[in-house]
């Protein structure tokens, strides 16, 4: 009973979430609060606070139940374009991981072996990662139709599934390269003393020593290659992926509120099976994961 | 190899490395005869130039986004990592929402947030900023305010030590570098989120509908010049937090430990 | 300088304890730390808990800290609870590990209790300069924990426990992490310091010629249950000099501890 208790409470922290949302929704200012209103001018002042209405504000549950509906008579329920969507996405985010995976870990692989390729690459690595790279998805989008318009063949997927592993593969090599220059030096010289060479001592030693750094940086990969996936769906106007989704459903939000709520739950639902998969990958290998230091 | 020739080395190396990511971009621009689909590094400078106030407007919507957003999210993050390293139980609530909040695409967010606060108000990319601020400083304050050691606790437990006296002399200093982890890595995460939900809707200005307004209309270099703006952007801020941590860590010595 | 502590007012010993006990663990599987100790430390007086891993001798001292309390007996220190002795700061504390806060330097960890305790800034740094003095620190007084070597680290714990002049200081093996040459040097301070200060000391150790160097009485104790099987008297005075290592009596009274820590005399080869 007692170790199941951190689990109960999270279950409750996540009823108080939406306790709150429907709480304000019951006692909040019907029209929100907004700061530095003038009279008499609509719209003006700065909205802190939304309206509570049914029309800004869906309840909880007609989120939930709107899924079941459909966008009209003839068009499937939204919970299946939501899937399929949800496919779609997730499908454009794994091809995008892998690629990060492969560049990142081919990239640290290389840094870990030769000191001077890390001194090299390392700070642009880094660097990399504090300034915002997925600017260029509206870019990346443009260049991509437009190899299509020359001849030769460009699909949009390819677009998007380029800047997802693009975003991925900066956390991916940073991790990987700590992981692989983690073994003890003890056990370097180890293997050195069984004449082992690179190779092997890169499978029998760095690879298996690396998991411990590698699960977190392929789950700040996955993520982030959802995150690419998403944007650049909208960048290029993909049909059929979750993000383009949202913004189509958000137009029509003032008519069907709790609308655009559904492709949001299913982003949600593809980031939550992106760090779930990485979590069962953890589970696998958790053998690799022996004397981990607990966050 | 000598210390001397390492030295050097160590900030050749990067510096070759810019050297080549440089040419590589001048080659692919290069080729003018069918398809410009890169700028030559001079056309983009030369936007620069010619469009300063236009950028710096678009730099300063998307900057004033993020600021927003990261003091909402460092406030929020700071003061919950308080009560949850003092009460288990909500540190056991806040548990599965961090997580869920951690990963999932927060920008996607964007839409609805427009449509509750209006779609002519920045707040709703603020908001999404301060979320993504949230989670690494949250993560970061929850982990540091547990990093004193036993021993150390014990101590002050021998020094009668009040509840305030030992979280103001050794908790708090033992937090300090880890806040200033989570504020770095937040830092940009908020220029990045705020400059990504752009791309979702909302008022026309900002970096990001800048970039994407000119890249679809073909005003490459243009939009490349509001990219480089951005990029600068992000820098400005990583390094503005790195020398705020320099300075408070300068007047409160924190200890090594990472 | 003054080291004298504070004025004992009658005879009252340092410690009493009758009949503790320590049980951690719920009632399925308890583990007994400590049993049945009946221990009196007069005042002044030096003495060293001995035994193997697990006999308790870690947890009787945190018992007399009050950082644990004891499941069964009553302890008094200098007539009242350990508690109450803990508040009124009437011990002085150095763990195993020197426990000092990386950022502060050394006169700053030295002077922690007092700050904790309203110590005026000028009266602190005065006690905080004769302390790093006392213990021989007083070129490294700015610097940091993470600049000094383990031997350097545990003098300025010595040194933060003798602040607020306490008649009791509790040392929990204090040297474990030096290396023999440095250890015996801190032993020769240590003792030098104890006897300049006129304090009682409790002092866990598992070495036995640290124990025989240092105390008045050797309390030998054994695990499973922990609990006290000997006290050994050493009648070498206050005065300890580094040539008693060599003595014979020395080694006599070291045979002894260890025979008791056996529980059987060791038959010598030349006696056979």
């Amino acid at each position: 009973m007692r170790r199941a208790l951190p689990w109960i409470w999270g279950v409750v922290g996540v009823a108080v979430v939406v306790a709150i949302w429907e709480l304000y929704k019951w006692l909040g200012p019907a029209d929100g609060v907004v700061l530095g209103a003038i009279q008499g001018q609509a719209g003006s002042g700065f909205r802190i606070l939304p309206r509570t209405g049914d029309l800004n504000m869906p309840h909880i549950w007609d989120m939930f139940a709107r899924l079941g509906e459909d966008n009209g008579p003839g068009t499937p329920a939204l919970w299946v374009s939501v899937l399929s969507g949800l496919g779609v996405t997730l499908g454009m985010s794994a091809v995008g991981l892998v690629i990060g995976l492969v560049v990142g870990v081919a990239l640290a692989l290389a840094m870990q072996r030769w000191r001077i390729v890390e001194w090299g690459v390392l700070p642009w690595v880094i660097v990399s990662q504090t300034v915002p790279l997925i600017a260029f998805a509206p870019i990346i989008a443009r260049m991509g139709t437009q190899i299509d318009k020359a001849g030769f063949p460009w699909p949009g997927w390819l677009s998007v599934a380029l800047i997802a592993s693009y975003l991925a593969f900066f956390p991916i090599a940073v991790g990987a390269l700590r992981g692989l220059a983690s073994p003890d030096p003890i056990h370097v010289d180890l293997l050195r003393s069984y004449g082992a060479g690179y190779g092997k001592t890169l499978v029998k030693l760095r690879l298996p020593a690396s998991v411990p750094y590698l699960l977190p940086a392929l789950r700040l990969g996955a993520t982030s290659a959802v995150v690419g996936a998403v944007v650049a769906e909208v960048s290029i106007g993909m049909p059929g992926g979750l993000g383009r989704m949202i913004i189509q459903l958000a137009q029509s939000a003032s008519a069907d509120p709790a609308l655009p709520y559904g492709p949001i739950i299913g982003a949600v639902l593809v980031g939550l099976i992106a760090a779930g998969s990485v979590a069962l990958l953890g589970v696998i290998l958790r053998n690799y994961r022996r004397g981990e230091a607990v966050a | 190899m000598s210390t001397g020739a390492e030295r050097t080395l160590r900030i050749l190396m990067p510096v070759l490395v810019g050297v080549l990511l440089l040419a590589a971009w001048w080659a692919l621009s290069a080729n003018q005869g069918r398809v410009v689909l890169v700028p030559t590094p001079a056309m983009v400078g030369e936007q620069l130039v010619m469009y300063p106030e236009l950028i710096l407007k678009a730099t300063g919507v998307t900057a004033l986004n993020a600021l927003v957003g990261l003091g909402l999210g460092a406030v929020l993050a700071i003061v919950l990592a308080g009560v949850a390293a003092w009460l288990r139980i909500v540190d056991w609530m806040v548990a599965p929402v961090v997580a869920a909040v951690a990963v999932v695409p927060i920008v996607a967010l964007t839409p609805i947030l427009n449509t509750m606060f209006g779609a002519s108000s920045q707040f709703g990319r603020q908001l999404v900023a301060a979320l993504a601020a949230f989670v690494p400083i949250f993560i970061n304050v929850l982990r540091g305010l547990r990093q004193a050691k036993p021993v150390q606790r014990d101590l002050f437990a021998s020094l009668a030590a009040s509840g305030g006296q030992t979280f103001s002399k050794l908790t708090l200093p033992t937090a300090l570098p880890y806040l200033f982890t989570g504020l770095t890595i937040a830092s940009s995460l908020a220029v990045i989120s705020a400059l990504v939900a752009e791309y979702f809707g909302g008022p026309a200005n900002g970096l990001g509908t800048a970039i994407a307004t000119y890249a679809k209309s073909g005003k490459v270099s243009l939009a490349w010049a509001h990219v480089v703006a951005a990029i600068v952007l992000g820098l400005v801020f990583f390094l503005v937090t790195v020398l705020i941590e320099r300075i408070v860590t300068r007047r409160i010595p924190v200890g090594a430990a990472r | 300088m003054r080291f004298e502590t504070k004025p004992v007012p009658d005879a009252t010993p340092a410690v009493r304890a009758v009949g503790v006990g320590k049980t951690f663990g719920t009632r399925k599987r308890a583990v007994e730390a400590v049993t049945a100790v009946d221990l009196e430390i007069a005042a002044g007086e030096f003495v060293s808990l001995i035994g193997p891993s697990g006999c308790g001798k870690s947890t009787l001292m945190r018992l007399f800290a009050d950082l644990d309390s004891p499941t069964s007996g009553t302890l008094e220190v200098f007539g009242k609870s350990a508690k109450a002795a803990r508040l009124d700061q009437e011990y002085g504390i150095a763990f195993q590990q020197a426990g000092l806060l990386p950022w502060r330097t050394v006169v700053q960890n030295i002077a922690l209790p007092l700050e904790l305790h309203g110590v005026s800034y000028a009266e602190r740094a005065e006690r905080a300069e004769q302390l790093a003095d006392l213990v021989g620190l007083t070129d490294f007084r700015n610097h940091r924990p993470d600049q000094l070597s383990g031997g350097m680290q545990q003098r300025v714990a010595i040194a933060r426990s003798l602040a607020e002049k306490p008649r009791l200081l509790l040392m929990d093996e204090p040297f474990g992490a030096l290396d023999e040459m440095t250890r015996e040097r801190m032993q020769g301070e240590l003792a030098r310091i104890v006897a300049r200060t006129g304090a009682a000391v409790v002092f866990v150790t598992h070495s036995i010629p640290e124990a025989v160097f240092l105390s008045d009485r050797v309390v030998v104790m054994s695990p499973r249950p922990g609990r006290i099987t000997a006290e050994i008297e050493v009648p070498f005075g206050k005065d300890r000099a580094e040539l008693l290592r060599e003595s014979p009596e020395f080694f006599a009274k070291v045979t002894e501890v260890r025979e008791a820590l056996h529980g059987a005399p060791v038959e010598r080869a030349n006696e056979r």
